[in-house]
């Protein structure tokens, strides 16, 4: 099939960016995006000119590693990672814009890769639990309500790929960092540092120069692990309280 | 390669900490609306009713609190929370206009794609929260001159109540202004009440469409534009009152 892509192309973090047109004329639609992406570098290195630098990993969807905006979507058309869409997502001649992530947290360092630097210090900032060393506690020891690890487990298949970021109107980071309150804010090993923890991680989100949430849901929407809207009202709650409790 | 960090603030001063103060402002201001759509439709009901719902705006709490006592304290009250709502927002609104990554001066875009502009699933009314509030606001101002202070008077001045009203919506233009304002005020509060109760913690749904919160919602947006809207209809088109 043949593919008109308009790809970002910047060359380092204080050069002035544009979109390129490049014509593909000899891709399949059973080609995973990244590997329209492979096909297009090969053409351009034999070309001698400068491949389209891209994160990539694991290419399996668990990573988040890869991640670009699609037509203005993060993740593109499917409700899954960019290196699990596939050009049978996409009609032969279709014209495609390819851009990074969009955010003051999010620098991008060249052409379609940013810097998520920022999610990792949010992470620093409270994304954990203390735990003693020594042999593992009896499971047993620890009842968790049915519901409670049913809720905390899909809060926690958060990958950290930033498609949230990219989606929110606001360039709000609250859908990563409310999944990462509610993943261990709901489990008995995460209450010690609860208060902390939110305290914590909310004042690391701002200063990484993210917005506020106005709780239009387009994280959630375009989160290719489906990351529910109601992390954010937990962390809200989770937020009074510790507020509430004197504990700033 | 630059990260720029901002100041760190404390939790009590974050963006989190400013949507509360904007969810509480938003709720009182939206209980005074559901009063004050209430008082409006004893105009259904005769003159002298509204009349006298009016006056008895004026004594109620005498003789602990002076003549018109409440109602200063629902106006500071009332001003407050506006100042307190205008302010959060701004001040939110241009963060986030940074945080999106707008770049370049004038006509900035955050992408450069024409795909898909209005997002995935947004709806209108959440994109005319900021100025549909700024339409809000002016329409405020132009009430309390047409209908308190009577400094806009079309159809005549008076100091009743209720003559106030019936000379105002002999007009349509008046109908017109109040119509478009309710309108807004409709889908701010879509949005806003919404966002207000996921702001405060009260969203137990994984998608907005599903909540409580929404459909909530959804039903006072409705009932506020419409119970506003009754009495100045009636009077234009019924001709409510002679």
């Amino acid at each position: 099939m043949k593919i008109t892509v308009n790809v970002w192309r910047q060359k380092n973090a204080d050069a002035k960016g544009a979109m390129v047109t490049y014509q593909l004329d000899d891709v399949l639609e059973d080609m995973s995006f990244l590997e329209m992406l492979d096909v297009l570098n090969e053409t351009l290195t034999l070309a001698g000119e400068d491949p389209v630098a891209f994160d990539s990993d694991c290419r399996e969807g668990i990573c988040g590693s890869c991640g670009v905006v699609i037509n203005g979507i993060p993740h593109g058309p499917e409700v899954t990672t960019t290196c699990q869409l596939h050009l049978r997502s996409f009609k032969d001649g279709d014209v495609i814009d390819i851009e990074p992530w969009r955010a003051s947290g999010f620098p991008v360092v060249k052409d379609l890769v940013v810097d998520r630097g920022a999610f990792d210090r949010i992470i620093q900032a409270g994304g954990y639990i203390s735990v003693n060393t020594g042999s593992a506690p009896e499971a047993n020891n620890l009842p968790v309500p049915k519901e409670d690890a049913d809720h905390a487990f899909e809060a926690a298949t958060c990958i950290g790929c930033g498609a949230c970021v990219a989606a929110c109107p606001n360039g709000s980071a609250m859908l990563f960092t409310a999944a990462k309150i509610t993943h261990l804010g709901l489990l008995p090993q995460g209450q010690p540092e609860r208060d902390s923890r939110v305290l914590g991680m909310v004042e690391q989100h701002d200063a990484e120069g993210f917005g506020g949430c106005t709780n239009i849901g387009e994280c959630t929407t375009a989160c290719p692990k489906g990351i529910p809207l109601d992390v954010i009202s937990r962390l809200n709650r989770d937020l009074l309280g510790a507020l509430a409790a004197g504990k700033a | 390669m630059s990260t720029t960090q901002l100041k760190r603030v404390p939790a009590s001063r974050s963006t989190v900490a400013k949507k509360y103060a904007m969810a509480v402002s938003g709720l009182i201001m939206v209980g005074y609306l559901v009063l004050h759509m209430y008082g409006n439709l004893k105009a259904l009901q005769s003159p002298e009713a509204f009349n006298d719902y009016a006056h008895h705006l004026r004594t109620i709490g005498e003789p602990i609190l002076p003549h018109t006592g409440l109602l200063w304290i629902v106006r500071v009250v009332l001003l407050a929370a506006v100042l307190i709502h205008a302010y959060c927002a701004i001040s939110l609104w241009r963060r986030n206009k940074k945080a999106a990554g707008f770049t370049g001066g004038l006509g900035a875009k955050r992408y450069h794609s024409k795909q898909n502009r209005t997002g995935i699933q947004r709806s209108y009314a959440s994109f005319t929260m900021r100025w549909g509030g700024v339409t809000i606001a002016l329409f405020i101002v132009f009430h309390i001159l047409n209908l308190t202070t009577n400094d806009i008077h079309p159809g005549g001045a008076s100091d009743e109540p209720y003559e106030k009203l019936h000379n105002s919506f002999q007009y349509f233009w008046v109908l017109l202004s109040y119509t478009v304002a309710m309108i807004a005020v409709g889908f701010h509060l879509w949005h806003g009440f919404w966002s207000a109760l996921q702001t405060l913690g009260q969203n137990r749904s994984s998608t907005r469409i599903e909540s409580n919160a929404n459909t909530a919602a959804i039903v006072i947006a409705a009932v506020i534009t419409i119970g506003f809207l009754v009495p100045p209809f009636s009077i234009y088109f019924f001709g409510l009152g002679g």
